[in-house]
């Protein structure tokens, strides 16, 4: 939990961090010379986060990995992680500790009935190159547990539905089913992650709850509040603890607040902070926050040792959603891709 | 939304307005494609219940759903709404444009096939008694028969140009197959009041499903049901053409033909082109879009569309109104801008231009009409030649007589005004004829005991071979 002051102190250590030619990023020493101030020295808190200009998400496609490596990281071998769905270059994030710091305060918010302790995990879903497949490893050895990898690779899938190759994007998905059914009967399994549609693709074909699975960690798409309904009351039979999340290579990873039924279904996200920071802006006027209970599209900020990434504009837009008792601070709910309502876009293809 | 007869209210709610109108009418659950999935697997169960009963209830069932239908206060649903015959018409008619009395015109042919199940199952099972759905195994004509069913249940994924359409499905469940309805947007209306209808006559409120859904659970229906009804447009239906689980109905693009032999006399003729080509505000599939002749083009597309120029829109409730609104004012939008596109084109000629006071695009009430509209084309290659359009519309060509069945393309009906032999020859053999009215007969008229688009029994239930021994 954190506190508004604790917030201000984190965002100008970071915010030193990065700017200082002690420990600095090679990317930020340089923006800084050329930005007319010295953010080391001139941040005092959150408020100042305006004063840096939206984050460019080309440069994580083009700048070389040694502009982003940190002073006090030089020399030592990085992990390169990717982000999802998107098909030519993709970005490309380092970093060394922070998954398995992210994925270990989040450990924190599972419940040991539904995510049993020592108990084997299978995730069903994107791997490759992306933070999440060594995130959730680490997160199930964190728990004392080892776990299965049954591979999706969306870019594949989006490329399929582009060029209207439906039957083979269907083949596909059956392909990535059988696998998961394959270890779901044989194996004794506890805990799963896995994407909203997967989830109700593996559900077609057994009983979740009869496969001896206790909990599903779910996230990778938009899941509005029918859809959480329904995965919640009939794919998982209201018997097994559904965990949705909102995270990227990016960010981390934001949890929900708990008692979906409750909201109606509504899901809200909570950023990781102080590590992360989600803000609801508006569209036209994006220093400017929307009201609470209204869309706005999402803005992200990373504020750790390894990566700092100022207001970047996701492409997802959200309710802003006011504190609540588990996390004092704004939310994001019922999170979907930016123009949803304008325009039709595929994006439920795992 | 109904899940084998139980009504679901879904968190996802489409808002139904009125054409030009911001009052929301009504509040419409949406399904997900994993709901639908989840549902099919107990449609064996569904069948169980509607199998339990006899063909000749099923039979009774419907003539009894057919007098609530038409005159009956049905519910809406379980929160207690209930729906006289009155609210049905006035509420169709707001959200999909269909004038009342046209809504009244569909509510009689939707009573018509309820009323006379008997008599369509007999033209459907050519007089095999319907009972042997009941069991499989029957005579018929002194041969013993036996007839499996190829579904659990009957998909449909319907349209919303007119109510009429849910006929076609009605009588699956006086043959035993529950029905999986995919409702058109503007159209919930009709196919939820005639399965009220069925369900206060007696019939298993299992046996339907209406999943108001999307792109992806109309996929669910046709991936997963046995048998589906597909209507659409080529855009919608081209992927499941080589399905034979599909039954595809597209654009009618339905024709009058006018024999070499008849020609000369065409002015006895123009009532039936009329009709053929406005009735029901010409928005079905057996409404004529092309007219083919062999001389007198042009004087009979101009007489046409002179006759038809009276037809203008009025006010929903009006009983002499004849043209239907466009619930959606882009389409009309897009419409006008084609047919003035290909005149200009070349090669066609709009005849209606002239005989009517303005542009064919015209509001009534906020509401956007377009005005009957005849096209003279110079050839049957012109874009507009064979086309169908949702509003009376029609394009008049003349053809060389040897060519006039070859040019055709499909056409879901014909009407060949022509005693020539010969030529009606050429058209019983063509692969491009659903329909064949020989004579004076609009594409419009229906008659339930004849197949329409396919036969329903022979869809729903495939013969197989039956030996018994003597005394089994």
């Amino acid at each position: 939990m954190t506190t508004a002051s604790e917030l201000d102190n984190h965002f100008r250590d970071i915010v030193r961090w990065h700017f200082s030619p002690d420990t600095g990023t090679p990317h930020w020493l340089e923006w800084a010379a050329q930005a007319g101030w010295n953010p080391a020295e001139e941040v005092t808190g959150i408020a100042d986060l305006t004063r840096f200009p939206h984050f460019d998400g080309e440069l994580l496609r083009t700048e070389p990995h040694e502009r982003w490596i940190p002073k006090a990281y030089a020399g030592r071998p990085f992990t390169i992680f990717e982000t999802g769905g998107t098909t030519g270059m993709p970005k490309q994030r380092i970093g060394w500790d922070d998954y398995k710091i992210d994925y270990e305060q989040f450990s924190d918010t599972l419940s040991d009935d539904e995510f049993p302790k020592g108990g084997y995990w299978l995730m069903v879903g994107p791997t490759g190159p992306r933070r999440l497949r060594l995130a959730i490893e680490h997160l199930a050895n964190h728990r004392g547990s080892s776990c299965y990898f049954v591979d999706l690779d969306p870019r594949w899938v989006k490329k399929l539905i582009k060029s209207k190759q439906f039957d083979q994007a269907k083949a596909y998905m059956t392909h990535v089913i059988e696998q998961a059914v394959s270890i779901l009967e044989k194996r004794q399994v506890s805990a799963l992650f896995t994407t909203p549609k997967l989830l109700e693709e593996l559900g077609d074909r057994l009983s979740i709850p009869e496969a001896g699975i206790k909990g599903v960690f779910c996230g990778g798409t938009t899941m509005d509040p029918q859809t959480t309904r329904f995965l919640c009351e009939e794919i998982l039979e209201g018997c097994v603890g559904f965990v949705p999340t909102y995270g990227n290579t990016l960010m981390g990873l934001a949890a929900h607040k708990p008692d979906l039924k409750a909201d109606n279904y509504s899901i809200t996200y909570y950023a990781p902070q102080p590590r992360a920071l989600l803000r609801c802006v508006d569209p036209e006027s994006t220093d400017t926050l929307v009201d609470v209970n209204s869309w706005g599209r999402v803005e992200l900020t990373t504020l750790t040792k390894e990566f700092f990434m100022p207001r970047f504009l996701e492409r997802d837009e959200a309710l802003r959603r006011a504190p609540c008792e588990q996390y004092p601070w704004d939310g994001v709910g019922e999170v979907r891709p930016f123009g949803q309502q304008a325009a039709k876009i595929v994006e439920g293809v795992y | 939304m109904l899940r084998h007869g139980a009504e679901y209210e879904s968190l996802d709610q489409n808002e139904l307005r009125g054409i030009g109108s911001d009052e929301v009418l009504a509040r419409i659950s949406q399904s997900n494609g994993g709901m639908i999935k989840r549902d099919l697997r107990r449609a064996e169960d569904a069948a169980a219940a509607l199998r339990a009963l006899s063909s000749a209830r099923l039979i009774e069932i419907c003539k009894d759903a057919g007098e609530l239908f038409l005159n009956g206060e049905l519910p809406l649903n379980q929160q207690g709404d209930t729906q006289t015959a009155d609210d049905y018409v006035a509420t169709l008619s707001k959200t999909s444009g269909l004038p009342h009395v046209l809504v009244r015109k569909n509510m009689r042919k939707i009573w018509t096939v309820l009323d006379g199940m008997g008599g369509i199952l007999r033209g459907l099972m050519r007089g095999m008694d319907p009972a042997v759905v009941e069991t499989g195994f029957g005579e018929h004509c002194d041969i013993p028969v036996y007839y499996a069913p190829t579904a659990s249940a009957l998909g449909v994924v319907l349209p919303s140009n007119s109510p009429g359409v849910n006929s076609i499905w009605i009588p699956s469940l006086a043959l035993g197959v529950p029905v999986v309805l995919k409702p058109g947007r503007e159209e919930p209306w009709t196919p939820l009041r005639i399965m009220q209808a069925l369900i206060a006559a007696g019939c298993p409120r299992e046996a339907f499903s209406f999943y108001p859904t999307d792109h992806e659970g109309s996929a669910v229906i046709l991936d997963r049901c046995g048998r589906v009804l597909l209507f659409g447009d080529e855009a919608v239906t081209k992927a499941w053409s080589n399905d034979e689980r599909v039954q595809i109905h597209g654009p009618g693009r339905s024709k009058v033909i006018v024999g070499p032999d008849v020609v000369d006399d065409w002015k006895t003729y123009l009532p039936v082109l009329a009709a053929s080509v406005a009735d029901n505000g010409g928005r079905s599939c057996i409404n004529a879009s092309s007219i083919f002749v062999t001389s007198h083009g042009r004087e009979i597309a101009d007489a046409l569309a002179e006759e038809l120029a009276t037809r203008e829109p009025r006010p929903a409730d009006d009983d002499q109104a004849v043209l239907s609104a466009f619930a959606n004012r882009k389409f009309a939008e897009f419409i006008d801008a084609k047919i003035d596109e290909d005149v200009a084109a070349g090669g066609a000629e709009d005849l209606s231009r002239a005989r009517r006071d303005g542009p064919r695009q015209r509001d009534v009430d906020g509401a956007p009409y377009l005005l009957p509209t005849v096209v003279h084309c110079d050839s049957v290659e012109h874009p507009l030649a064979r086309t169908e359009f949702l509003f009376p519309f029609t394009s008049v060509v003349e053809v060389p007589p040897d060519r006039l069945v070859a040019d055709m393309g499909p056409s879901l009906v014909v009407t060949a005004i022509t005693r020539d032999a010969k030529l009606i020859d050429e058209l019983k053999r063509s692969d491009h004829v659903d329909r064949l009215n020989l004579g004076p007969v609009p594409t419009s008229h229906v008659e339930w005991d004849q197949p329409h688009e396919g036969n329903l029994f022979e869809f729903l239930y495939e013969r197989r071979a039956i030996q018994r021994a003597a005394d089994w």
